[in-house]
């Protein structure tokens, strides 16, 4: 029982990190809180169901479909709402009420275009049948979310670490200015961390959706608290602690729906988020940055 | 005696005469906060909690309503300084991650204690508010900040929504200021819950979410907050806009949505002057 609810706890949580990971890189690089991001999520799940359902796409097509789809949506929305803001250096809460007002009419025009009903994949999209090991069960749903966070995260971070363009990305990470001014088109690299960003929220809706199998179009809301308690309890941009953190959040907010009580999970990670920001404000693994005049 | 018109009016329009009060109320919690340069997404959240625990309190501690208005803002109060205490020390993105999903977190609670009704909420909350009450607060509100704003308070939130920096080297506490700001909002808000309450007599857990929670910041945004009367003309726009045009109504999230961004981004110095003249240096 216990080993099981740690199984589901790690598989729930390494959903949270996935999606976590985007929204932390996007403030880490671009030093944006941008709340559209949970839109993204879901219109990731959005794409996969219309391409399962609508274009008998299977389920390995349309994933990475879908993530691309939503990344190409991310880029469109950072330039219409955040170009002008970086242009003139605003603050970082102006960028943070744009996105805010953003996704309101973004979440308010896809439920009055498509409706607020809960919709599902279509059956047979992924196979019911279970790998079992002795008590532990494990769906296929499951394994294509451990799958495809494994690559996605790996991929990310061979990105970041390996690659001319990671090391750009974290240059810009460090001083967008002095990036700039080192030949670095910090334009064209904000437009790819859209892409990335928006592509790994999307595929985080994909797999939420098929986890719960559930996708409708306030579902991206429920999981920006889940992405807000990751990267505070991670620290804010850190790419590491966000994985941690979101790996944490699953465990624990299954064991408590396991152990206590299912009613109690919004609660556990708004708990979560205030005591580490009591205690440690910068993240679990984080430094204190003190700003100084 | 109100000549018959007048009651005739009220008693059409009632609901919507105290939907201005209240939103009115709203807009100030969000002014309170945005005038010292925060962003709390929490005004609903507080609202959400003040309605609540003013309807236990009429139904089933039967208490009289001069008791329950001022009762009903302590759990905000109690939220908002656990929230507010740790965030504000950091920079003004935390406060608002922080609140921004307590709207959705106490939705959970509402929706799975019993005690709070569940899915059904809480029906049959006595009619104990109306147009004295509403309106009463919401000119001693108006008028209080309104002096706040002229005083010497007022200067320094100025100051440190201007340079938070600067004003603190000036001597300004900014710590203080942020945290008082952050509690009368919770206590505005908190009491518009407890009117909001009851008037309509019934409460749901759905009503504090996400979606007011944005929609009581386009409030502030479109008023602006150059003075306590701004953000309360916003509210008032905002209110009686889907009231005009009836077709409206289905898009009125999509609206405010886009009041937000359009405020922000293109009218820096018209209907926000004060808070967006650093921007644009």
């Amino acid at each position: 029982m216990l080993a099981q609810q740690l199984i589901n706890g790690v598989l729930l949580g390494s959903t949270y990190a996935l999606f976590a990971l985007g929204f932390t890189l996007m403030f880490g690089v671009l030093k944006v809180v941008n709340l559209t991001y949970g839109f993204y999520f879901s219109a990731g799940a959005f794409f996969a169901l219309h391409m399962t359902k609508q274009w008998g796409w299977p389920i390995w097509a349309a994933l990475p479909a879908a993530a691309l789809a939503s990344g190409v949506v991310a880029v469109v929305l950072d330039w219409l709402l955040l170009t002008r803001l970086r242009r003139i250096n605003a603050p970082e809460l102006a960028s943070l009420m744009v996105t805010l007002g953003a996704v309101l009419a973004l979440y308010a025009g896809m439920t009055t275009w498509l409706g607020p009903d809960i919709r599902r994949l279509p059956a047979g999209v992924l196979g019911g049948e279970a790998l079992v090991l002795g008590d532990l069960r494990i769906t296929e749903a499951q394994i294509l979310i451990l799958l495809a966070t494994v690559i996605l995260v790996g991929g990310l971070l061979a990105l970041m670490r390996l690659t001319p363009i990671g090391l750009a990305l974290r240059a810009m990470a460090e001083k967008p200015d002095a990036a700039g001014l080192m030949g670095i088109d910090t334009a064209k690299l904000a437009a790819l961390v859209s892409l990335v960003c928006g592509g790994l929220a999307g595929a985080g809706g994909v797999l939420i959706g098929l986890n719960f199998n559930a996708i409708q179009p306030y579902m991206g809301e429920a999981m920006m608290l889940r992405g807000f308690v990751v990267i505070i309890i991670g620290g804010l941009g850190d790419v590491k602690g966000a994985l941690i953190a979101g790996l944490l959040l699953g465990v624990v907010e299954t064991l408590t729906a396991g152990y206590i009580d299912s009613g109690l999970k919004e609660a556990v990670a708004f708990v979560m988020l205030v005591a580490v920001l009591w205690t440690r404000p910068a993240g679990l693994f984080g430094r204190a940055h003190i700003q100084r005049a | 005696m109100m000549p018959v018109w007048l009651d005739d009016f009220l008693w059409t329009y009632q609901n919507v005469v105290y939907a201005l009060g209240i939103n009115g109320l709203l807009a100030l919690s969000m002014y309170v906060v945005l005038a010292v340069g925060q962003l709390s997404l929490g005004q609903a959240a507080f609202m959400g909690m003040g309605a609540y625990a003013s309807a236990l309190l009429t139904l089933k501690l039967h208490l009289p309503f001069a008791v329950v208005l001022p009762a009903a803002t302590i759990p905000p109060v109690l939220f908002a300084l656990a929230i507010g205490t740790p965030t504000l020390r950091l920079s003004g993105v935390y406060l608002a991650i922080a609140t921004i999903g307590l709207g959705e977190v106490l939705r959970a609670v509402y929706l799975n204690v019993d005690a709070l009704g569940g899915a059904l909420g809480i029906s049959g909350i006595p009619e104990r508010a109306g147009m004295v009450s509403i309106y009463g607060l919401l000119i001693a509100a108006l008028a209080i900040l309104w002096l706040v704003a002229r005083s010497g308070i007022g200067r320094a939130m100025e100051a440190m929504r201007e340079d938070e920096i600067a004003a603190a080297v000036m001597g300004v506490n900014v710590q203080r200021y942020r945290l008082g700001a952050l509690l009368a909002s919770a206590v505005l808000a908190g009491a518009a819950g407890a009117l909001s309450a009851h008037v309509s007599s019934f409460i749901g857990p759905n009503e504090y979410g996400f979606e007011p929670a944005v929609t009581i910041l386009s409030y502030a945004l479109l008023g602006g907050i150059s003075s306590p009367f701004a953000p309360v003309a916003g509210a008032w726009i905002l209110t009686l806009l889907p009231e005009a045009l009836r077709g409206f109504a289905d898009l009125r999230l999509v609206f405010n949505g886009l009041i937000i961004v359009v405020v922000v981004l293109f009218l820096p110095n018209g209907l926000l002057p004060l808070r967006m003249r650093r921007w644009v240096k």
